[in-house]
């Protein structure tokens, strides 16, 4: 089995799975981001009845939701550390700032839910979490830009000159290693992106999720805007690649990347003809596969790089044994995660009473 | 405030920030657990209502700990890149296996939080054992990691500084790894057990109803005192594995300076590193050599035999050894005691001297688990890899780093306060409907 394995590609098998821990972690947590967004835009008659459904829908499982970012970032930095070590220097900033805004957003939602009795204090709650819904995804989506755009690894090659300059000399501009890789266009058009993709799943998994049809079509609008958004973004920020991310507007539009591009446009349009059409369950499906394919479409595009134009995945791969055991590892804990995840979203998924405030026992 | 400084601190801190909430995360389901299997056992709604509000605080002390946990796993690179990308390939399988393990545990944690009239009885208790036995096991693969960067294995050195032919199986069987573990899992249980316990017994002084809270400090003591009593042996193991593998370590927590036989134990004082002596303290002849090696004519490693540069901060480390002993020693007494009233078949709620210790030494575990994490952390300085990386080559070139350290002291700092404040509510409201005489224990069934 293991001579199977390395015709395969070890590193490629593992960054495989890397990939599809990310996408899962979009399609779940990133929704719930998005349900975070629509918290704070809840507008109209039905306000609270559209916060008490986003907080019904994700109070069970968001916790489970938000493990896939940290199964992706072990699986990183065992897989590949160098790469790791890479992100985290050139990225400090915006990563810090991701991570105050995933620990404002964890712990204002369950403070919201458990600790808030006043009406004052749970709207207070709920603004924290709101904003942080938004800031995190622009965060997630400008770190990601930054890495396709190769101004990571770029900056990451001018490090040693930083390291060395330690004990006096001319040291490099700090700007051009810490901030000038991710606060640029292309990664703020990413950030938008990654914002209005978390908003549109969101609206489409509330539409499916409410049960009386004012709710629904009050997140029918809400994903069709969502979905406009999303196009605008990707395509200024395809535009923008052009010129600040070649690598990204080349590989997009060339070969099998290409392809994807197609079959992510077929799931656009069946996403919103599907959400048009009240086919609620195929506007689910659809945008869920868009999402997805948005997100490979990238991985094809910066193959075979980890962080583009110096690491690529062979490179900084951990040695065989650890990318073995490490495949062992996640193999047989999909054999166990897998059914309770399955679990998970059968106990709470579909439930006649979606609409209740809150749990019997929590009143 | 220099860099490497500023991101020991923020390390440190977010890191003693975490702690406490994986210590509750570890034993808190337990007990929830326990009260839930009594309640379907006896039918008595007093143990459901128990069950229900330990779960309450456990679903709040969870978030907080799973968001500070994603924090820490990000600031390995943040701050540490040296040591992810020497030591990745290594620790990461068990950090792996632990985010396996977590997963399991937030999973489940939903499905028993959400699920109470959604899955059957035996659903819903397996759901909690499966958070409880999870949580366990995460705490596990984290603490073999800390293990192996105390006394790493599993590889052979490179000319050039790499680890080579490495073998994770092998480095988290390093040699530290049993009794830090043991050592990690005991402090959890007799923390977060004690600590309930304590906050039963103070609303049973103020005049709580004896017969709820007497079933919460059953199940509490249940949990924390066995832990409590066991820890001082589990410490002695440590200390002896720490006198071999790391004797620069056990120097600094003892404070010898000089290499000697017969060592005398140092109790309190106060070390002075540029002196190199203790002064103040009471010592005790033969008492180190004894307790190090279980012989009295022993030589023990004095700070003396590794350079300056080579050694830990000591009086951090010696005064931060003795509170965990002193305090950990108070918690196995008053466990102690608790063990002889329950043996006497005594009313525990009715001893108003034991509740008063009890609550009393409720804050010891955690304040014991800081001071011990203190001694094993900065007991390894100046090394973050044992004798193999020194943690200043291993921190991050970023400049600046006082920032990111102001702003998640702040964050730490306001999420504290909040839920300390949150939880005081949960007790006093727990508190105030006990007293209540018209409240029925039954009525916790439909709450």
């Amino acid at each position: 089995m293991t001579s199977l394995l390395d015709s395969l590609g070890l590193p490629e098998l593992i960054a495989a799975i890397l990939v599809l821990g990310l996408n899962a972690y979009v399609l779940t947590g990133g929704a719930d981001f998005g349900g975070g967004v629509w918290d704070l835009l809840a507008r109209g008659p039905r306000r609270d009845a559209q916060r008490a459904l986003i907080a019904h829908s994700i109070g069970p499982i968001w916790e489970a939701n938000h493990v896939w970012l940290i199964l992706v970032i072990v699986i990183l930095f065992t897989a590949f550390p160098a790469a790791f070590a890479t992100l985290g220097t050139v990225l400090h900033i915006p990563l810090t700032l991701m991570l105050v805004g995933i620990v404002l957003r964890g712990s204002s939602f369950v403070f919201r839910s458990y600790g808030a009795r006043d009406v004052a204090s749970q709207r207070r709650w709920g603004r924290v979490f709101a904003s942080a819904s938004i800031v995190t995804p622009i965060l997630l989506g400008v770190i990601v830009g930054a890495i396709a755009s190769d101004a990571v690894g770029e900056a990451a090659s001018r490090l040693p000159a930083l390291e060395s300059a330690r004990g006096g000399g001319t040291t490099p501009d700090f700007a051009t290693i810490f901030l000038t890789p991710w606060l640029a266009p292309f990664p703020l058009a990413m950030g938008a992106l990654a914002l209005a993709m978390f908003a549109f799943l969101a609206a489409v998994y509330l539409a499916v999720a409410a049960s009386d049809d004012a709710l629904r079509d009050d997140f029918r609008r809400r994903g069709l805007a969502a979905a406009l958004a999303m196009f605008v973004a990707a395509f200024g920020g395809l535009a923008l690649a052009h010129w600040h991310a070649p690598r990204v507007s080349s590989g997009l539009t060339a070969g099998p990347a290409l392809a994807l591009q197609a079959a992510t446009a077929f799931a656009a349009l069946t996403a919103i003809w599907g959400l048009w059409t009240r086919r609620w369950r195929v506007a689910r499906v659809a945008a869920a596969a868009q999402v997805s394919l948005i997100l490979w479409g990238w991985v094809v595009a910066q193959y075979p790089f980890v962080i583009p134009p110096s690491q690529t995945l062979r490179a900084v791969a951990a040695p065989r044994i650890t990318l073995l055991l490490l495949l062992y590892g996640l193999l047989g804990g999909a054999v166990i995660l897998i059914p309770s995840l399955a679990c998970l979203f059968r106990t709470f998924a579909a439930s006649p009473h979606a609409n209740e405030p809150a749990p019997r026992w929590r009143a | 405030m220099t860099d490497l400084l500023a991101a020991r601190i923020q390390m440190a801190l977010s890191l003693g920030f975490h702690i406490v909430f994986a210590e509750i995360g570890i034993a808190m389901p337990l007990m929830m657990v326990l009260a839930e299997w009594r309640w379907r056992r006896t039918g008595d709604g007093a143990y459901l209502e128990l069950a229900q509000r330990w779960a309450k605080g456990t679903a709040i002390l969870f978030a907080v700990g799973a968001v500070s946990g994603t924090v820490l796993s990000f600031e390995l690179g943040l701050l540490w890149p040296g040591f992810m990308r020497l030591a990745g390939p290594l620790i990461g399988v068990p950090f792996s296996l632990e985010g396996i393990a977590f997963f399991l545990e937030a999973i489940f944690l939903g499905i028993y939080l959400y699920g109470w009239d959604r899955v059957g009885p035996r659903g819903h208790l397996s759901a909690g054992v499966v958070v409880a036995a999870s949580g366990a096991t995460s705490a596990v693969f984290v603490v073999l990691v800390n293990a192996w960067m105390n006394t790493p294995a599993g590889f052979e050195l490179a000319a050039d500084g790499r680890l080579v032919n490495i073998d994770p199986i092998a480095a988290m069987q390093s040699p530290a790894a049993f009794e830090q573990v043991l050592h990690m899992l005991l402090a959890a249980y007799a923390a977060t057990g004690l600590a309930v316990a304590g906050v039963h017994a103070w609303m049973l002084l103020r005049g709580g109803s004896p017969a709820f809270h007497r079933r919460a400090l059953g199940i509490a003591l249940a949990v924390g005192a066995p832990a409590a009593l066991l820890q001082p042996l589990s410490g002695d193991i440590s200390a002896r594995a720490v006198a071999v593998a790391q004797p620069i370590k056990l120097a600094a927590l003892e404070a010898l300076w000089k290499t000697e036989r017969g060592a005398p134990l140092s109790i309190g004082g106060w070390p002075d590193a540029a002196r190199e002596e203790t002064r103040w303290a009471l010592e005790i002849p033969y008492g180190l050599s004894l307790l190090a090696f279980h012989d009295p004519n022993a030589e023990v490693t004095g700070l003396e035999s590794a350079p300056r540069e080579d050694r830990p901060p000591v009086a951090v480390v010696h005064v931060a050894f003795q509170v965990m002993v002193g305090l950990g020693t108070a918690m196995a007494l008053v466990s102690l005691w608790t063990g002889w009233v329950a043996w006497r078949r005594r009313d525990v709620t009715a001893q108003r001297g034991l509740l008063r210790a009890l609550v009393l030494v409720a804050p010891f575990g955690f304040i014991a688990t800081e001071a011990g994490w203190i001694v094993t952390e900065v007991g390894r300085q100046p090394w973050v890899v044992h004798g193999l990386l020194r943690t200043s080559d291993a921190v991050t070139p970023m400049p600046g780093l006082i920032v990111p350290m102001a702003l998640f002291t702040v964050l730490y700092l306001g999420l504290g306060a909040i839920v300390v404040t949150l939880i005081a509510s949960l007790v006093r409201e727990t508190g105030a409907r006990r007293v209540a005489p018209t409240t029925t224990a039954a009525g916790g069934a439909t709450r």
